[in-house]
């Protein structure tokens, strides 16, 4: 467990510290939900209606940003060949990284969302319930991402391609994050069928992401 | 002659080579059996009168879109698992040919559904799964032209091929898991198929000469895949061959 311990706190410090960017997707997400009601228009009806969607699609887009990060850097110095050297499998470790990169880029999105949920006209439940379902999502992204992110290692302009590969396999965590949120707006449709498949997409997405980008970065690297 | 044989991409040209001009003539007499079944034997349908027909193209197509994708899975686990040096060539022949399979299978649904649901899409389970099914195909292309080297390459793909292989089953049992537009299945189903024989067996023929095409374009495009590869190896010895200095021209290494 100590190894595990001490390489989140290595993975969090880094990404908090000057050049880690931790807080640029908390930005990119502040700037993508202010541009839509220019897009769409500033009707507060219609903005109450796909508030809570337009605030997970820019929680999406701004974990996809920030997934160039989770192996690139580690790669570049060397450490992540020391890590996959190490005693401790490369699935935990993966795991481990995602979880401390979920800290410092994940989290900052659902602790703004509910002020951005304001901008959006949501009532206190509608509130409630997306900082709820991104709270428990938004790690699906990145559990998902990390396989992207191992994928595109090796590549130099990785970015890109990796959230055209991610992107397609996040579509069930949007969708179902989404249909609670709405479902617990809306009176007879019930919140927690919706909800329980969301927490079983995150399940199944750490126990998928961890193995297929274990094995992509052991692939990248002989 | 056993299949490790062919694991010598020498002798699988050479299988090619002999097995593709018959797997083109049954293709073609399929087809044309097939279609003919379909456009002069098979009668219109009762409420769709003659639009019924454009199923005996996108039905072969959807079970073809799925099959190749299987058929990459498939490989992908013959490149991580048994290293076979041929199934990553086939693994990369297949993702052009089952994006177009995957295409033509959306494409002939939307024409078959403005006259049939009044519109050309419907975001339900089956529709949407199919279009992810398609994403998926170009990604892995992007990631083939992405990665230079062609064994690396060929390793991250099956990676991401075998994570999406999770899109089949949802394919398959999204028409009964929700409630959707789309019809539930007809032909493969518990208690035998609810299509009547007169247009069962033209489905079934078509879907025959599908497959047939698929094969025997995914021969040829691994045909030209080994070649391609060769070719490179020829320009990488070319290119590294110590008097082939700047200058000196170097016969066929341009070619």
């Amino acid at each position: 467990m100590k190894p595990l311990a001490a390489l989140f706190l290595r993975e969090w410090r880094l990404s908090t510290r000057v050049g880690g960017g931790a807080l640029m997707g908390a930005l990119f997400f502040l700037i993508v939900v202010t541009v839509i009601p220019f897009g769409v228009g500033p009707d507060l009806k219609l903005l109450a209606r796909i508030g809570p969607a337009i605030l997970w699609i820019g929680a999406l887009l701004a974990t996809l940003l920030s997934l160039d990060r989770l192996f690139q850097a580690d790669r570049d110095d060397g450490a992540l060949d020391l890590l996959m050297m190490g005693e401790t499998p490369l699935e935990l470790v993966v795991v481990v990284k995602c979880l401390a990169h979920w800290a410092a880029t994940g989290l900052p999105l659902v602790i703004a969302a509910p002020f951005l949920a304001v901008f959006m006209n949501l009532d206190p439940p509608a509130i409630g319930a997306t900082v709820a379902t991104l709270l428990v999502g938004t790690p699906a992204l990145t559990f998902l991402g990390a396989i992207g992110a191992a994928l595109t290692v090796s590549l130099r302009r990785g970015g890109l391609l990796s959230a055209i590969l991610i992107l397609p396999l996040t579509t069930p965590v949007l969708i179902f994050g989404v249909s609670a949120t709405t479902a617990a707006v809306t009176e007879p449709t019930p919140f927690l069928a919706p909800f329980l498949i969301l927490v079983a997409l995150v399940l199944f997405s750490l126990v998928v992401g961890a193995i297929a980008a274990a094995q992509a970065l052991r692939l990248s690297a002989n | 002659m056993p299949l490790i044989d062919l694991a010598n991409p020498t002798r699988f040209l050479g299988f090619v080579g002999r097995l593709v001009p018959w797997l083109t003539a049954v293709t073609i007499v399929l087809f044309a059996v097939g279609l003919y079944g379909a456009f002069f034997l098979a009668p219109d349908d009762y409420q769709q009168g003659a639009t019924v027909k454009i199923m005996f193209i996108h039905v072969p197509c959807a079970w073809l879109s799925m099959f190749v994708y299987a058929t990459m899975a498939a490989s992908s686990l013959g490149t991580l698992v048994w290293r076979h040096p041929l199934a990553d060539v086939s693994m990369k022949a297949a993702a052009p040919i089952g994006a177009v399979f995957t295409f033509v299978c959306l494409a002939t649904g939307s024409l078959w559904g403005k006259p049939m649901w009044g519109t050309w899409w419907v975001w339900d389970a089956r529709l949407t799964s199919v279009l992810v099914l398609f994403i998926m195909y170009l990604g892995l292309i992007a990631l083939w032209q992405t990665i230079e080297d062609p064994i690396r390459g060929a390793k991250a793909v099956a990676v991401l091929t075998l994570v999406g292989a999770i899109n089949l089953p949802i394919i398959k049992f999204s028409v009964d898991w929700w409630n959707t537009l789309h019809q539930p299945a007809a032909v493969f189903r518990l208690g035998g198929p609810t299509i009547d024989i007169s247009m069962l067996w033209p489905l079934l023929v078509t879907a025959l000469a599908a497959t047939c095409l698929f094969v025997t374009l995914q021969l040829l495009a691994m045909k030209n895949e080994i070649k391609r590869r060769r070719l490179r190896t020829l320009r990488l010895i070319e290119a590294s061959r110590p008097h082939a200095v700047a200058g000196t021209p170097v016969v066929g290494a341009a070619s």
